[in-house]
């Protein structure tokens, strides 16, 4: 009680005035609150971002008396007075608008998370310095943290927001795939009005605050919490595993659902929650979690793949063995022998730990109780899945679970698995009241899943003239103390270990393997990242020791349309990944040359290097059913409504969807109203994940698109070749001087409230894979490689990557602007996983000491686009997004060997471990 | 509580309130809250003008404690500033430099504060006034471990003072860290070099982030009196001179590597020195 009255006396309000985009403001308020808080909950100017409160990311940038500062740094009471400029108060001026349609024309907006406080950086340098060089805007612009575009395009809308054309070229009909077409969601983006998980805020909802372990693994015990909630005025509840009325039992994978909303006596990682507080915002906020009366009990914790395998070790859950969650297996031929038979041989081990996904925007949003159904508004990549879940977490039908899908700021695999919704859907369900929460940065961290840690030996075989023979790879992966997707990593990584090439004799055994730490999940790539870091090296060791250039090798042994994969599948059409390798060759070649006469002038500490990597990936779910259902409406008035639930988490599904379907139906894209996700409103197109969009929704939106236009010409009695022009209120259907009408006006509304409705569902056809993990996966592959150009400093061991090249394959090319974004945002992800980042549970839980690229550490990236039409995809059309970002640290790191001779066996490869390997280096030539 | 006086007399009344905190810049203030609000008695001294900007005098020039990073960088100094200059570019971001400033950076002591290297450098003292009384510490006195000075609670740091006798000196500053940009420091070196016809005459040289307060290297500093400026004077630097540093392993990096990689800083600052000539 004591604490109470002092922490509410201690709060005092006082009038600020200052002025907010040219209108005079005032609020009433504690002056040391953050001025980043009042912006978004006080002023509702939501456009303002907070993505870590500790000016680590910058979202938050703001102009105040026309200099950038981060809001979340800044008293609101040292506001007095002051003139502040947010995202919103940007159009009033020309150059503010024009610089936002150079973010909209350049692509420089995917998410859209850190796009408000790049605009105001960017603003505050263009007010200086109107047209600044490309090292004048990196400066700049180095404060603002961006996770998907990969920076570049950011540069070049800025360095041409002064010049930018502000007219948008507008696709006639039944043209708009192929074309580089801004995105049809990036006005909002620009504008700060895009509705992210904590952008909206229901009348009266209670905040909820959800109380975690600290200890990796921890006894814990629950006092008494009644007690606590009556001497605590402002608290209404405190939910606890008690309170969970279904099913306590969730997952993403059904058959491998292990996690509780709540634990239940022991904590088995930190950061797992133990119990949520709800009550009024205030009381929330500055709520002391150690307050609460739980006691803990540290317990060993297992954080070791080897100490989890060990044959003493408990077991983390009862029922899984040697605390392995899963097994993956493919083997074709007779690996053994082909290795024995081999005329060279190459063999290597590779580590890599635990990668955040930072996304910028952490995980919220709010849910309420409407009767007996719940209704929860959250950012995430799957609302199906999220709704049939909490369905049974509560332990109602799933009809009665709304879930309404916000933008998202940043996915990357982070928000497939449930984040805030349980906690929210608890405490609305049990409270009837709105309520609402915003994970920090740091809880975002220790308690939503990372990219798997792996640990990988692999040794593979080739003939005298460079054919491979075998491919021998084993790997464990660190899955952490829940499934999560443990078993699609463990179940992807097999498949995909022999990379994109002929390999007769392959085995490949996997296993994931739990311990007390984090989940591990998705993130983009789903393990195969890993798996490239250690293949696409070590192939570079094969070629060395063959005698072959590396690139040469690659070629030699691409996969074609007619040679089987390593589970037996052969793709027939579609596999462009020698055309990738063949486009870079030239480049290669010159790259290489101009590298060695760097070397080779060089006297200083400075050594150049090149290097090159791979990569395919099968889009979809691995030989699992995972279908997109795809509705579109022609309205009344003539306009088409078109519901696709795939989630736009920044990579573009919103525009790549509708261009599929507006030249599948041949009406034009400004006729066409999007309704998102909600799962009320749409039908299920899966998760976005698995680089399924293009391929698997815009396949369904296809379809759709294919028999609405179907539709309307049988109703018409029109001829398939006839053309179709949508207006106000009706249709005409043209063929050659034949003109008919629909009076859409007219026309009787069906049960979806539309003239006519056109639904279409589209599942890959894969076949399951036999128990030597042979079958037909996926039905679709993206393959690509990239090259990277890099300078190592020896004595510093720090690497600067200087060019990245990025062949793909995307079978067609539905929007090459969006596409170029995604091979750059995956490029500047796999710069950071061989670089810096590595997460370390308890330690460094912030993005000051985690860290991802920032605007200076991307190099130019030059993309190039491989169309080599798959049979199934809409179009022609393959998955990008995974796909982009699974070569580019394979080619750093061998780059990083061609330079200086090193092989690091544990990455990221940081300035000391690369130092310490060329010590050795050193060190091991001087004896020699 | 939450006060924000207009003048430092005021300022240092305020002080007496038990557990009251100081607010300026906020950029190390804020995130030291972690996932609390503010729950302490707060003194935002950041309307106290008097505490902004640099001036001089005949024997010092005199960088007054609320003077922002971005002050620094666009304030017209000596050259032996090339080196603050430098630093205060690397603090944080732009966005960090516009509100953070150099007491801030002095009094929240981390081990790798930008700002701490290039001051020792520079021979600095502080200021520290109370109502009773305003004083002058060396700086390499005033910073006394981790996170901790010699600032009384009842005290405010109002001034950094820099002998003027070193306006002519040459200084570089070199950072490093694993990214370009907003990263904390795995090392930074501060040099300070004074010379007469083609020598050194004085050397000041303070390494950062390679122990728990950032120290200058004296031994090194008196080797290289009457070195002569020119190719190869970084090659003076040998692995005994970084013996007062205590470098640890930390998320960054490991203590050997931060010990290798100062040497390098070193000597590349002390050639970087020559250029500059």
């Amino acid at each position: 009680m004591a604490a109470t009255r002092e922490l509410q006396s201690d709060i005092e309000t006082a009038t600020i005035a200052f002025s907010v985009n040219g209108h005079s403001a005032g609020v009433s308020c504690s002056p040391s609150q953050r001025l980043s808080r009042v912006l978004r909950e006080e002023l509702g100017l939501t456009g303002t971002k907070v993505g870590c409160d500790a000016g680590d990311c910058g979202a938050c940038t703001v102009l105040l008396d026309g200099e950038p500062v981060c809001a979340c740094l800044v008293a609101v009471g040292q506001a007095e007075g002051s003139e502040i400029t947010t995202v919103e108060g940007l159009q009033q001026s020309s150059s503010g608008s024009r610089l936002q349609q150079s973010f909209l024309t350049h692509g420089a907006a995917q998410c859209g998370a850190c796009t408000p406080g790049m605009l105001l950086a960017a603003m505050a340098l263009l007010n200086r310095k109107p047209t600044p060089s490309e090292s004048e805007v990196m400066g700049a612009l180095g404060g603002v943290l961006c996770r998907c575009t990969g920076y570049r395009k950011i540069i070049a809308a800025v360095m041409d927001a002064t010049s930018a054309e502000t007219a948008e070229v507008p696709a006639p009909a039944g043209n708009a795939v192929g074309q580089r077409l801004v995105r049809l969601d990036g006005k909002k983006k620009v504008q700060g009005s895009e509705i992210f998980g904590a952008d909206e805020t229901p009348a009266g909802a209670l905040a909820v605050r959800v109380i975690r372990c600290p200890y990796h693994r921890a006894r814990f015990h629950l006092g008494d919490l009644d007690a606590f909630v009556r001497n605590l005025p402002g608290i209404h509840s405190v939910l606890t595993a008690k309170d969970v009325p279904g099913k306590d039992c969730y997952g993403v994978i059904a058959r491998f659902a292990d996690q509780t909303v709540f634990a239940h006596r022991e904590a088995r990682y930190r950061g797992e929650a133990v119990a949520a507080v709800v009550g009024d915002a205030a009381t929330v906020e500055a709520l002391d979690p150690a307050a609460l009366p739980i006691t803990w009990e540290e317990l060993p914790a297992m954080k070791e793949i080897d100490a989890a395998l060990a044959p003493t070790a408990p077991r983390i859950h009862a029922d899984r063995e040697e605390n392995v969650l899963v097994r993956g297996r493919v083997v074709r031929g007779e690996v053994d022998r082909a290795l024995a038979d081999a005329d060279f041989t190459a063999e290597g081990e590779y580590e890599t730990g635990f990668v955040e996904h930072v996304c910028i925007e952490p995980e919220a949003g709010f849910a309420r109780r409407i009767g007996d159904q719940i209704e929860i508004q959250a950012c995430t990549q799957s609302p199906h899945m999220d709704r049939s879940d909490i369905a049974t977490i509560l332990g109602i039908p799933p009809e009665h679970v709304r879930i309404i899908p916000t933008a998202v700021g940043g996915g990357f695999g982070a928000k497939l698995d449930l984040s805030v919704q349980p906690f929210l859907a608890l405490a609305a369900w049990h409270l009837s009241k709105p309520v609402r929460m915003v994970y920090s940065r740091t809880e975002s961290i220790i308690s939503t899943t990372k990219r798997h840690p792996a640990r990988m030996r692999l040794r593979a075989g080739c003939t005298r003239e460079g054919k491979l023979l075998a491919l021998d790879f084993a790997a464990d992966f660190n899955t952490g103390a829940y499934s999560s997707w443990g078993p699609t990593v463990a179940a992807r990584v097999p498949v995909h270990a022999s990379g994109p090439y002929y390999v007769p004799h392959y085995r490949a055994l996997t296993r994931a393997v739990h311990t007390n730490l984090v989940p591990a999940g998705a993130f983009r790539g789903f393990g195969v990242p890993q798996a490239a870091i250690a293949q696409e090296q070590l192939y570079d060791d094969l070629a060395d020791n063959a005698g072959i250039d590396r690139l040469e090798f690659r070629i030699l042994n691409a996969l074609d349309d007619d040679t089987p994969t390593v589970t037996g599948q052969v793709i027939g059409e579609g596999v462009g990944i020698r055309a990738c390798f063949e486009a870079l060759l030239p480049k290669w070649h010159a790259a290489r040359k101009q590298s060695a006469e760097f070397n080779s002038k060089m006297s200083g500490p400075l050594r150049r290097g090149v290097g090159i990597a791979g990569m395919w990936y099968g889009c979809g779910n691995t030989s699992l059913s995972n279908p997109s259902t795809v509705r579109i409406g022609l309205k009344r008035d003539g306009r088409i409504a078109l519901h696709q639930g795939a989630v736009d988490i920044g990579q573009g599904s919103n525009t790549i969807v509708t261009q599929i379907c507006a030249d599948a139906l041949g009406a034009p894209i400004d006729r066409f109203d999007l309704i998102s996700g909600d799962t009320a409103l749409t039908p299920d197109c899966g998760k976005t994940s698995a680089s399924r969009q293009t391929l698997v929704t815009g396949k369904a939106a296809h379809m759709a698109g294919v028999e609405l236009r179907n539709s309307i010409l049988a109703l018409a009695r029109g001829r398939t070749c006839a053309s179709i022009r949508f207006d106000e209120d009706r249709v005409s259907i043209e063929d050659k001087d034949e003109i008919r009408t629909l009076a859409l006006g007219e026309m009787p509304l069906d049960n979806h409230g539309y003239v006519i409705t056109a639904e279409a569902t589209f599942d890959p056809p894969t076949q399951p894979l036999d128990e030597n993990g042979q079958g037909t996966p996926y039905a679709v592959f993206g393959f690509g490689a990239h090259m990277a150009e890099i300078e190592v400093d020896t004595e510093l061991g720090t690497i600067r990557v200087l060019k990245v090249t990025a062949a793909h394959d995307v079978g067609r090319a539905i929007n090459p602007t969006l596409i170029e974004g995604q091979i750059e945002g995956g490029v500047a992800q796999g710069l950071g996983m061989a670089l810096m980042e590595e997460f370390v549970p308890g330690k460094g839980e912030n993005l000051h000491d985690y860290l991802i690229p920032t605007i200076g550490d991307i190099p130019p990236v030059e993309s190039i686009l491989i169309e080599d039409p798959s049979p199934i995809g809409p179009f022609g059309a393959k998955g990008i997004g995974e796909q982009a970002v699974i070569p580019t640290a394979p080619a750093i790191l061998n780059a990083l060997h061609d330079a200086v001779g090193i092989r690091l066996r544990k990455i990221p490869a940081t300035p000391d471990r690369v130092r310490a390997a060329i010590l050795t280096l050193e060190k091991g030539k001087q004896r020699a | 509580m939450y006060l924000r006086p207009k003048t430092l007399d005021e300022a240092v009344v305020h002080l007496k309130v038990p557990g009251i905190q100081v607010l300026s810049g906020g950029t190390d203030f804020y995130p030291a809250l972690g996932e609390r609000i503010v729950h302490k008695p707060v003194l935002d001294i950041s309307g106290l003008r008097e505490l902004r900007g640099i001036s001089r005098d005949a024997n010092y020039t005199r960088i007054g404690g609320l003077t922002t990073w971005t002050d620094v960088i666009r304030a017209p100094l000596p050259r032996c500033f090339d080196a603050l200059k430098s630093a205060a570019r690397e603090v944080g971001s732009v966005q960090i430099q516009n509100r953070g400033t150099v007491a801030g950076n002095l009094c929240n002591a981390s081990p790798a504060a930008d700002g701490v290297p290039p001051l020792l450098a520079l021979d600095a003292e502080v200021e520290l006034a109370s109502a009773t009384e305003s004083r002058r510490i060396p700086l390499r006195e005033f910073i006394v471990g981790n996170r901790k000075t010699q600032r009384r609670p009842d005290e405010l740091l109002t001034a950094v003072w820099i002998p003027r006798a070193l306006d002519d000196a040459r200084s570089t500053f070199l950072k490093l860290g694993a990214r370009r940009y907003l990263v904390i420091s795995i090392s930074m070196v501060a040099v300070v070099i004074l010379t007469n016809g083609g020598k050194v005459t004085a050397a000041r040289i303070a390494v950062g982030s390679c122990s728990a307060v950032a120290r200058r290297l004296t031994a090194l500093e008196q080797d290289l009196v009457g070195a002569p400026i020119r190719d190869g004077l970084g090659d003076r630097v040998t692995r005994e001179h970084l013996t007062p540093l205590s470098p640890i392993d930390d998320v960054r990096a490991t203590a050997d590597y931060r010990r290798d990689a100062s040497l390098t800083l070193i000597r590349r600052a002390l050639d970087a020195s020559v250029e500059s000539a």
